[in-house]
């Protein structure tokens, strides 16, 4: 056994050495490119904290590169996918993003996933004339000419959640969050939305990011009693939330929650026991039934096992492979400005339904669905809206 | 030769130093590897510090990023207010801040900038050295009280985000006195810049550690009771090399900004303030040429390894710090002396080992 590993150490080590003396031919340019290969590029955190969140969305883009592969590639080139890791750490991201474009001068990037990510690397995009692919439900107030965002923006999540839990579950509100811009930034489009439907906010708290104290939190919600809570806690704090809500009676069998950052995959980190009866709004549930998405899924459990669960950030990072290439393909070229011009107006059957890119702000229509959470760790959808504009810079 | 490499490695350094940093990666390195070097020389700013401070005066420092960040972040104030006059700062108008906070408004001058990346940590860092140092507080709560300030001004930064970014920090610079920062041309001038810096504080510690504060500083190390007996105030001596460090950790900041067009808490955090450290150890913690040499290395070989191997990358930066630190205990900087004595040690196998 031990011989094994060390054996394995040498072959790793030896890969090492070959791969370290390739680059140095980082001293010259690199030779050899294939003429019938598009170098794409893929960038999230493999390691550090968020790695979880965001190796997910790699798997899910590389089953959409190796499906387009199958079929002949894009514009008859086979996609050749150079994976880099942000290793959860901004600065990481704008250096592997200024690699991809100005080194290996990738047609495509698809990555990112917080928006502190996004923040760091958009520069470097606008500079050296790049295109990011973005799959994560983020705050909006951002339209670059360098991006396209294919996940919802906050209005496309927080005015139809807030609309149907007034509707259906009571008017009263608790925002918490966690304290930073897109639970501020959702907050800010709730509050309005709130007046406007006739409720009312009974309370606003925000904990820091990684948080797992909330019981003063919970005292201030236990002691205004509200219908709903509106909850854009993210990352590991929803562990601890969940399960001190559930400690001080207020379940999911007796309490309205919604969230609109808690999809399947965080829900497994969360715990399923915890977050039985709790709601969630995304553009995407694994347990939408269509024949596409039937077909995603089964690619998704056939290729990474079949314990893997999906949630729509991976939903949207596929989607947005596929976006890019009948972008390319009407288009019939790989130069980003007219990937984007292309892009105006794009339909696409996706897994989540048939959506399509807005007209000019880069971002996607989409519908909003909720869910409520099974003891299995799925959703059972209660609701679907129509298709949504996209609307990033909301007036209040 | 390695005997008589081992005396001039200092001087050697220097030179073939000079002659990587200021020809061979101008005319061999490609802009964007060019100004990944920028990025690593912004850490060997706050190495060097390190060698003064912790190499010479025996303090361990776990909380450099503070003082990384001041100057980090007030030149991104500027360069920030710059990239988005007359209007407020993108991040501000998020968080609903809607006047510019007073104490943002003098950063609209490059001269306050400047002065407040150099004298800023001077007025945090000397009191935050000398009280504990008179009170005779060991190193090691000085390490651990750095730490913790480190963790707690990561945590304000997050915190204050209509003022600080928050977790996103400071992003998008474009220009610097009208002068746009963003061509490659730009960043070589930028990059010559920041090494002929580099040299001079260089320079200037070597220049402090060869005159009679720096022999104290070593007496002070080694037997600071001693030196206290001979009637000199030790925590004022302590105090000055950790308040040197902490402006050349400022000046290393203020260039990361310039370079790398962000700032963000993480560069503050634990994380990056014993990561500072280490470059100083890898190098060798009392050779302030070595410090330079350990930020370019563990700077490359974090760049390369990660670009080749993106999942195993972390793992063999660890064995990296491992193997120095177990094999190397002086760092690069002492490879040549230790290869001579293993030397002396095979000529003549009766005598005892020196080191031993």
């Amino acid at each position: 056994m031990a011989r094994m590993n060390r054996r394995r150490f040498l072959i790793t080590g030896g890969k090492l050495a070959a791969a370290g003396a390739l680059t140095y031919s980082g001293l010259s340019p690199r030779i050899g490119r294939a003429a019938d290969t598009v170098k794409v590029g893929i960038l999230h955190s493999l390691s550090g904290t968020i790695a979880i969140a965001e190796a997910a969305i790699v798997d899910a883009e590389r089953l959409a590169i190796d499906e387009i592969n199958a079929q002949g590639g894009v514009l008859g080139r086979r996609i050749e996918p150079i994976i880099e890791d942000g290793a959860s750490d901004w600065p990481t991201f704008a250096e592997k993003a200024r690699k991809l474009l100005v080194r290996d001068k990738v047609a495509v990037v698809f990555g990112c996933y917080t928006s502190a990510s996004r923040k760091s690397v958009l520069p470097v995009f606008e500079q050296n004339k790049g295109l990011l692919y973005y799959p994560t439900y983020y705050e909006g107030q951002e339209i670059s000419k360098n991006c396209i965002y294919t996940a919802q923006e906050a209005t496309q999540s927080v005015i139809a959640a807030i609309e149907w839990l007034a509707a259906n579950k009571g008017k009263s509100f608790f925002l918490v969050g966690s304290d930073y811009i897109y639970p501020r930034t959702c907050n800010k489009i709730a509050k309005p939305t709130i007046a406007r439907v006739g409720g009312r906010t009974l309370g606003e708290e925000y904990a820091p990011l990684g948080h797992t104290e909330f019981s003063s939190i919970i005292n201030k919600i236990k002691a205004a009693k509200p219908d709903c809570i509106y909850s854009t806690v993210v990352g590991g704090s929803n562990v601890a939330f969940y399960k001190q809500l559930n400690a001080a009676g207020l379940s999911g069998a007796k309490q309205t929650l919604l969230s609109t950052v808690v999809s399947e995959n965080e829900i497994d980190g969360i715990g399923r026991d915890n977050a039985v009866g709790y709601y969630a709004c995304m553009g995407y549930f694994q347990s939408q039934k269509s024949a596409t998405n039937d077909r995603f899924v089964k690619a998704i459990k056939a290729k990474y096992g079949q314990e893997r669960v999906v949630g729509d950030p991976m939903e949207c990072g596929y989607t947005g492979v596929h976006f890019w290439r009948l972008a390319a393909e009407k288009a019939k070229s790989f130069a980003v400005e007219k990937v984007v011009a292309a892009s105006s107006n794009l339909e696409l059957d996706a897994p989540e339904g048939k959506i399509k890119l807005h007209a000019s702000n880069h971002h996607t229509w989409k519908h909003a669905r909720i869910g409520v959470a099974r003891a299995d760790g799925q959703f059972d959808i209660v609701h679907e809206s129509p298709l949504i504009e996209p609307n990033p810079y909301p007036k209040l | 030769m390695p005997r008589l490499l081992a005396r001039n490695a200092e001087a050697v350094g220097y030179v073939v130093l000079a002659v990587i940093l200021l020809v061979a990666f101008p005319l061999g390195l490609d802009p964007f590897r060019l100004n990944l070097v920028s990025k690593y020389l912004a850490f060997a700013f706050v190495a060097v510090g390190v060698v003064l401070s912790w190499g010479y005066g025996g303090i361990l420092s776990l909380g450099q990023g503070i003082f990384f960040g001041l100057g980090g972040y007030f030149m991104a104030m500027f360069l920030k207010l710059e990239a988005s006059a007359p209007e407020l700062p993108d991040f501000m108008v998020w968080s609903s801040t809607e006047v510019l906070p007073w104490w943002w408004e003098p950063y609209h001058h490059l001269w306050f900038t400047l002065l407040s990346v150099v004298l800023v940590p001077c007025a945090v860092a000397f009191p935050l050295a000398y009280a504990p140092f008179k009170k005779r507080l060991g190193g090691v709560y000085f390490a651990i009280v750095t730490l913790a300030l480190a963790l707690t001004a990561m945590v304000m930064l997050v915190g204050q985000q209509g003022y600080t970014g928050g977790a996103n920090g400071i992003t998008d610079f474009r220009s610097l006195l009208g002068w746009d920062i963003t061509t490659d041309r730009a960043k070589l001038f930028l990059y010559l810049g920041e090494v002929v810096l580099l040299f001079a504080v260089m320079g200037a510690a070597t220049f402090v550690l060869r005159s009679r504060l720096g022999k104290i500083l070593v007496a002070i190390r080694d037997s600071e009771d001693r030196v206290r007996f001979s009637g000199y105030d030790t925590a004022l001596f302590k105090a000055f090399a950790f308040t040197t460090g902490a402006v050349f950790a400022s000046l290393g900041g203020a260039l990361y900004s310039v370079q790398v067009g962000l700032i963000t808490p993480t560069l503050v955090g634990v994380v990056a303030s014993v990561e500072m450290v280490i470059y100083a150890a890898v190098g060798g913690r009392t050779s302030v040429v070595g410090a330079v040499y350990g930020a370019l290395l563990v700077g490359f070989a974090r760049s390369v390894i990660s670009e080749n191997l993106a999942t195993l990358w972390l793992f063999f930066v660890g064995g990296l710090f491992m193997f120095v630190v177990l094999v190397m205990p002086n760092g690069l900087a002492g490879l040549p002396a230790q290869l001579a004595s293993r030397r002396r040690r095979a000529e003549a196998p009766t005598r005892l080992p020196v080191d031993a």
